[in-house]
């Protein structure tokens, strides 16, 4: 009996002996860690998208102050005003620099001869006259009076102000000496030098002096560029979308301009800039760098993404709609017109702007048609030439100045924000006209 | 006459015209509006389409066509004499001597196409006022011909205008003469409104076609200055040509290989990184997460689709090269300071979300039945995924990778950032290489001649690069459709 028994027990059992168990366990601790690793895998993506925010506002935060010294500075109207016209346009520009240098010597006395008096001048911008020139602006009363004004530290000062220089670097290797450090730290202590708003960040453009280099040009030049692409596109992909999906036979051309649709969605960015340059530049002669030309590039780029999330809107739109209003004896396109599109429209608006944001983020085919100039002032049409937010990072991370890192990060910020506002608008439009049928 | 000012001068005639026609419907009715065939407005829409489409359609093609026929029309009218002093103050000892000899042949097509562009430049300076730009020595030779161009650029605005005006004009008179209750005026305006519908479709396949011509044009240019072989298995490249021909050290070598091996060097990376982490991320949103950890991480994973490259690029120099150079000066490695590693590591972070969401699709495609099945025999989840799902949906997987990596070998910012300059065959990641996409881009950035083979060359690249990516997504989307089929 008991040999009958035997492999009846419980330890003896192919699914229940010690070695089973084992194996359970071996799978159970399998199954564990596979979990894991798909944790893991989040986990790795999750943290490089937090380092890359992090980092980027880490070095951009310092870019909205800028280090300032304050000086009292005596507008001579015999170097300002030469020409004695007290008429602002006559005014000498270049002899704001000068008043500047000598409001600094007069602050430092002590600083004699040539090399002294030069690594004085190297605690300021050397583009400061400008900003004083701007203070001054068309106002000829502040001529021949004495006034207390704030002037941009060079970039080297900021920098080590900052910290982004180390100042306990021994000093052959760092672009500030000793001497002008000690400069600098008198001013501090005696209040003369602080962080003022960079408001030249938001007001001007582009400049080989961090200091003065700013993002509005750029701002405006994808603001007009955007305009272009979003004229042509907007259109085009509407009908586009409303031919293939309400009228268009079923016949080789169709297929033809779907199998298009889709390639152009998975062809590289690189290769319309290429088409632009051979086309838009070199065979129509439309004008280099301009918002017109980049514009029209990105439009043909994003056609298919607004074509298909078109498609799918107008998709959703329930055939009763349609039928109800054939069957009232509207034609087809009355029916299109007056009762698909607008009930599609939301869903084609919330797709265009998703578009749109990737086209404000695009750089590779506006370097290919030479948005990448070097533009000092706004541009003021559609072809004039100009840059583009994107654009401008790129310039800006190949500049070698120390200050132009905290200017690209800052400058990404501002882009991110840009693109944060669009799809965030996406899909607050989204949850409002949401509706199921 | 400016382009601007006939546009808006066609719209106004349309408007007026979608007045007039709709009034003029109105009146014809009698009163009894019901007597005619369609609603008053589209007898005015139908006045407004034929006073404006025609007189549009000529501006367009006339804005499209404006310089490249004026320029030639320029160009025609220089004399012998003018060619010859211009060449005296501005082309190089050997291109001159080429041009007087062919100026004594007598020749028709005396100068290249890129002395053709330089001279033109000038004219347009002078004829723009921007003679700062030019040598002053040559100001003179060219005023003629830049008075020739002015004279012609405004002829042409000019005739522009009264042409678009008699055409808007003239479609507004006929149209509306023609207006009776018996005008299908509705059938009219639905007719030009679907061949507009048409048309805007059909500029899909004209911006395929420009981009195959286009690139096919330069190509053919190019090789027939380098041969094809050269190109495509040379081992040397370096497209810096000579200026002048006495210039040593810059012969110019289309070997382009080592692009092809850098850049399949950084997909490569890329993918090591975007593989594995976006599958797995895929297969834990799908078959563990719960649904409030599922909602939270896929719109974090799409804020990584949307940032723009150019930050990747920024982020990459900034952050990640710096610390993988350090990693590897810690292990005793010489890391290169743009080093294949880190522009690929960046890549895969980028492609991570598209791996992810494609697998994501893929996986929730495969039926609930197989799962089911699965787990009623007794398997763990992981042994579901591993032995069940992963191979039902492997073709889809494959497309999706396959996807993937045509997204990395086609961007551009990431690595014209990160990566080198420097074309070097190499399988070792630390070094730096460069890729198809950082050429085309260098050499086109910037100025460049219009004729020479640097130029033409990154035309070739963008072909080879335009059909590896189309080829990897036709066969991508034909396995993924395979794919559907099967479970569908």
């Amino acid at each position: 009996m008991t040999e009958i028994a035997a492999p009846m027990t419980a330890t003896h059992s192919f699914h229940t002996s010690v070695e089973a168990e084992k194996r359970l366990r071996a799978r159970y601790a399998a199954e564990q860690r596979f979990k894991i690793y798909g944790i893991l895998a989040i986990a790795v993506a999750c943290l490089m998208l937090v380092v890359l925010l992090f980092t980027i506002t880490r070095e951009g935060m310092t870019a909205f102050w800028q280090t300032a010294i304050r000086l009292e500075v005596t507008i001579d109207p015999a170097k300002i005003d030469p020409k004695g016209t007290r008429n602002p346009a006559d005014f000498d520009r270049a002899a704001f620099q000068d008043v500047i240098h000598e409001a600094l010597y007069t602050r430092f006395p002590q600083a004699e001869g040539r090399i002294a008096r030069k690594e004085l001048r190297g605690l300021i911008s050397p583009v400061a006259g400008v900003f004083l020139a701007k203070e001054v602006g068309d106002d000829a009363a502040m001529l021949g009076r004495t006034i207390q004004v704030w002037i941009p530290a060079s970039d080297a000062i900021n920098q080590i102000e900052k910290g982004r220089i180390d100042r306990n670097e021994e000093e052959a290797n760092r672009p500030i000496n000793d001497r002008q450090l000690a400069w600098f730290d008198q001013l501090k202590k005696d209040g003369d030098s602080g962080p003022i708003f960079n408001s030249t960040f938001f007001t001007s453009s582009d400049s080989n002096y961090p200091e003065l280099a700013g993002l509005f040009g750029a701002v405006v030049g994808s603001v007009l560029t955007l305009i272009v692409t979003l004229s042509l596109a907007l259109p085009i992909g509407i009908a586009t979308a409303v031919y293939l999906e309400e009228f268009a036979p079923k016949n080789r051309l169709t297929d033809l301009i779907e199998v298009n649709i889709n390639n152009l969605a998975a062809v590289p960015s690189i290769v319309f800039g290429l088409l632009g340059l051979a086309v838009f530049l070199q065979f129509f002669g439309l004008p280099r760098s301009s918002p017109l030309v980049g514009g029209m590039v990105i439009a043909l780029m994003s056609l298919p993404t607004i074509i298909i999330s078109a498609r799918a809107a107008l998709k959703a739109v329930p055939p009763s709609i349609r039928e109800a209003a054939l069957g009232m004896g509207a034609s087809r396109l009355q029916t299109v017109a007056h009762h698909v599109l607008p009930l599609a429209m939301p869903g084609i608006l919330t797709g265009t702007i998703i578009a749109m944001a990737h086209a404000l983020g695009e750089t590779a085919p506006l370097l290919m048609v030479g948005m990448n100039a070097f533009v000092t002032s706004a541009p003021s049409g559609f072809l004039d030439s100009a840059s583009v937010l994107p654009v401008q990072v790129y310039i800006w991370a190949d500049a070698p100045e120390r200050g132009f890192v905290e200017l690209t990060s800052a400058a990404i910020m501002v882009l991110l924000v840009f693109l944060v506002a669009m799809n965030g608008t996406a899909i607050w439009l989204r949850k409002k006209f949401e509706r199921r049928w | 006459m400016s382009a601007s000012v006939t546009v808006a001068l066609i719209l106004l005639l349309s408007l007026i015209g979608f007045w007039m026609g709709r009034s003029r419907a109105v009146a014809v009715s009698g009163g009894r509006i019901a007597s005619l065939h369609s609603v008053p407005n589209y007898y005015g829409s139908f006045v407004a389409i034929w006073a404006g489409l025609p007189a549009l359609v000529l501006v367009l093609f006339w804005l499209a066509l404006k310089f490249p026929v004026t320029e030639a029309l320029v160009l025609a009218g220089l004399d012998v004499d003018t060619i010859r002093a211009w060449g005296q103050q501005m082309l190089p000892p050997q291109d001159l001597a080429q041009l007087m000899e062919r100026l004594a042949a007598g020749g028709s097509d005396l100068l290249s196409d890129n002395q053709k562009q330089l001279l033109l430049i000038n004219i347009r300076n002078i004829a723009a006022g921007q003679s700062q730009y030019v040598n002053p020595d040559v100001l003179g030779i060219l005023k003629p011909a830049a008075a020739h161009y002015s004279t012609l650029l405004s002829l042409a605005n000019w005739s522009l205008f009264a042409i678009s005006a008699v055409l808007a004009v003239g479609g507004l008179v006929y149209t509306r003469a023609r207006i009776s209750p018996d005008l299908r005026a509705r059938n009219g305006v639905e007719k030009v409104v679907n061949a507009l519908l048409i048309v805007c479709s059909l500029i899909a396949i004209f911006t395929t076609l420009g981009i195959v011509l286009s690139l096919l044009f330069e190509s053919v240019r190019f090789f027939a200055r380098v041969s094809p072989v050269e190109f495509l298995f040379g081992t040397h490249w370096s497209p810096q040509t000579a200026l002048r021909a006495d210039q040593a050290g810059s012969s110019g070598a289309f070997g382009a290989v080592p692009l092809f091996s850098g850049t399949l060097l950084i997909a490569v990376v890329a993918m090591m990184v975007a593989g594995p982490v976006g599958l797995l991320s895929a297969i834990y949103l799908s078959e563990y997460a719960p649904r409030g950890v599922r909602n939270t991480v896929k719109p974090v994973l799409e804020i990584l689709a949307g940032i723009p490259t150019v930050v990747y690029g920024f982020f990459a120099i900034l952050t990640v090269a710096p610390v993988i150079r350090d990693v590897g000066s810690l292990l005793g490695l010489s890391v290169s300071s743009n080093s294949a590693l880190a522009a690929g590591v960046v890549m895969g972070v980028m492609i991570v979300p598209f791996v992810s969401s494609l697998s994501d699709d893929v996986i929730n495609a495969v039926p609930q039945s197989l799962r089911d099945g699965s787990l009623g025999l007794g398997a763990t989840r992981s042994e579901t995924v591993r032995q069940v799902i992963l191979p039902a949906a492997l073709p889809g997987i494959v497309g999706a990778f396959l996807l993937a990596i045509s997204r990395a070998i086609g961007e551009t910012m990431i690595v014209v950032m990160a990566a080198g300059m420097a074309a070097k065959i190499t399988a070792n990641p630390l070094e730096a290489v460069t890729t198809v996409t950082v050429q085309i881009a260098a050499l086109l950035v910037g100025d460049q001649e219009f004729d020479s083979a640097k130029t033409l060359s990154a035309f070739a690249l963008g072909l080879v690069l335009f059909f590896a990516t189309l080829l990897l997504n036709v066969v991508a989307l034909r396995v993924v459709q395979k794919y559907r089929e099967k479970y569908d």
